[in-house]
């Protein structure tokens, strides 16, 4: 292991003092799965890891029912799926948290993490953004809200800039009527990164179509919120030719690259796919009857 | 060169102060501060499970943990499952079922099966294969660490 200096804040502005203090080489350490291995590696140059796990807001969930739910970013991801209420109003958190990696990193991992990694095929990202997620972002200037579809602007870049941590992440109350489900495909069921994934939030009215967001993970340089399946959704009636127009727009957004994973082909048919399950999975979770997760 | 820095911590039940490398993981600590080496190191970096072990109530990788973050923390290594001399039963159906050949691995699996019967006492066998997927053995094919875990399962 690199040279490196540890220390452990209590208060956020003593967090974004000591990541200011420290520089590009000063770390935001909250489960450490990927970080310490990176800085292990050399593959990120570390001098500091700023421990956040001992601010109060940064590990606390709460939710109230008009608020939302707002999710500390360094919260493990077993405390997220143990959760009782994010299980009954917000199941798709609960597919991605109980996706990333196996239960010894879901001990310790976090979306804060999996979303300031800003990897292409973070499980958390996709979900986030049907979600409506946004994170608080707070450093040197102060606060800023970004939104989750904003964040991630190439393989392991994001808005970050120096000095800044991600406090919490914000989701808004649960819209009546609507649900939404998070798939990804890989060989083998666990423990493997996604070969493509999809995340779809839903709300019917009736039985039509009033809200669909819709978004994919592995099958662009960052997870890839689709803006145009809603509009090929919305208005329309929930019916086989409307979630093949949805899988559709999927397909077509998809614009992944060959690698030991999957082709193209397979990714942009895997997006079709996922798209037409998640659909049909959330209706299913609107209409109750669906209480799996993984 | 890194400093030194002083943790307290508890460990197998027993309120310990160690010194380590301001640099040191978790493992690694374990194993060359304390002389707790049934902690293996296997891939370090997170995906095998050999180096697992219980941290305040929850399962994790020791390599990737710093040792600095485990102030005030409580950790449960292979070693600490014992009971006054005794073999868990889970450790007990390991050795009757044949459920390790080289053994590298065995200590992790059974400090995360361990925290899977606390949690869930009477897990499915998909339970068990999703709870157990961090855990790498190349010896056995899993099937025989599978049934020893059901075994233990069954005896609770």
């Amino acid at each position: 292991m690199q040279d490196v200096k540890y220390t452990r804040p209590t208060t956020v502005q003593e967090a974004v003092r000591l990541l200011q203090e420290g520089g590009p080489t000063a770390r935001v350490l909250a489960g450490g799965t990927d970080i310490i291995v990176m800085a292990r590696e050399r593959r990120r140059d570390t001098s500091v890891f700023v421990d956040v796990k001992h601010i109060p807001e940064l590990t606390s969930i709460s939710f109230d029912q008009t608020a939302g739910l707002t999710l500390g970013a360094a919260t493990p991801l077993y405390r997220i799926y143990r959760d009782e209420t994010i299980r009954r109003l917000y199941p798709a958190l609960v597919d991605s948290a109980s996706l990333i990696g196996g239960t010894a990193i879901q001990g310790r991992a976090s979306f804060g993490g999996n979303l300031a990694n800003a990897g292409p095929a973070g499980d958390s990202i996709p979900t986030m953004m049907v979600l409506e997620g946004t994170a608080n972002i707070v450093g040197p200037n102060g606060a800023r809200q970004v939104k989750a579809e904003d964040f991630c602007t190439a393989p392991g870049r994001s808005v970050l800039e120096l000095g800044e941590v991600i406090v919490s992440l914000h989701f808004p109350a649960p819209k009546p009527n609507a649900n939404a489900r998070y798939l990804r495909f890989i060989p083998r069921n666990e423990m493997d990164i996604a070969v493509a994934s999809c995340a779809t939030h839903i709300q019917l009215e009736g039985n039509n179509i009033s809200y669909l967001k819709l978004s994919l993970g592995a099958v662009a340089a960052t997870p890839l919120f689709v803006a145009e399946a809603s509009t090929a959704a919305v208005g329309k009636p929930l019916n086989e030719e409307t979630i093949a127009a949805v899988a559709t727009v999927a397909r077509n957004a998809a614009r992944p690259i060959d690698d030991m994973r999957g082709s193209i082909r397979q990714r942009k048919q895997l997006s079709y796919v996922l798209a037409e399950r998640t659909i049909r999975d959330a209706v299913h979770r609107i209409k109750g009857e669906q209480t799996e997760f993984n | 060169m890194s400093q030194r820095i002083i943790v307290n911590s508890n460990i197998n039940g027993e309120n310990i102060e160690f010194m380590a490398d301001e640099r040191d993981s978790l493992l690694e600590a374990l194993r060359d501060r304390i002389g707790l080496t049934g902690v293996k190191e296997g891939c370090n970096n997170g995906n095998c499970g050999a180096c697992a072990v219980i941290m305040d109530g929850r399962l994790v990788n020791s390599c990737c943990v710093m040792a600095a973050e485990c102030q005030d923390a409580s950790i449960t290594t292979v070693e600490g499952l014992e009971k006054d001399g005794q073999l868990t039963t889970l450790q007990q159906t390991f050795l009757e079922d044949a459920a390790l050949q080289c053994g590298i691995c065995t200590p992790g699996f059974l400090v995360a099966a361990t925290a899977l019967l606390e949690f869930n006492p009477h897990p499915t066998e998909h339970e068990i294969r999703f709870w157990l997927a961090g855990n790498l053995c190349r010896c056995t094919g899993y099937d025989k660490i599978i049934r020893a875990v059901q075994h233990a399962a069954e005896r609770a």
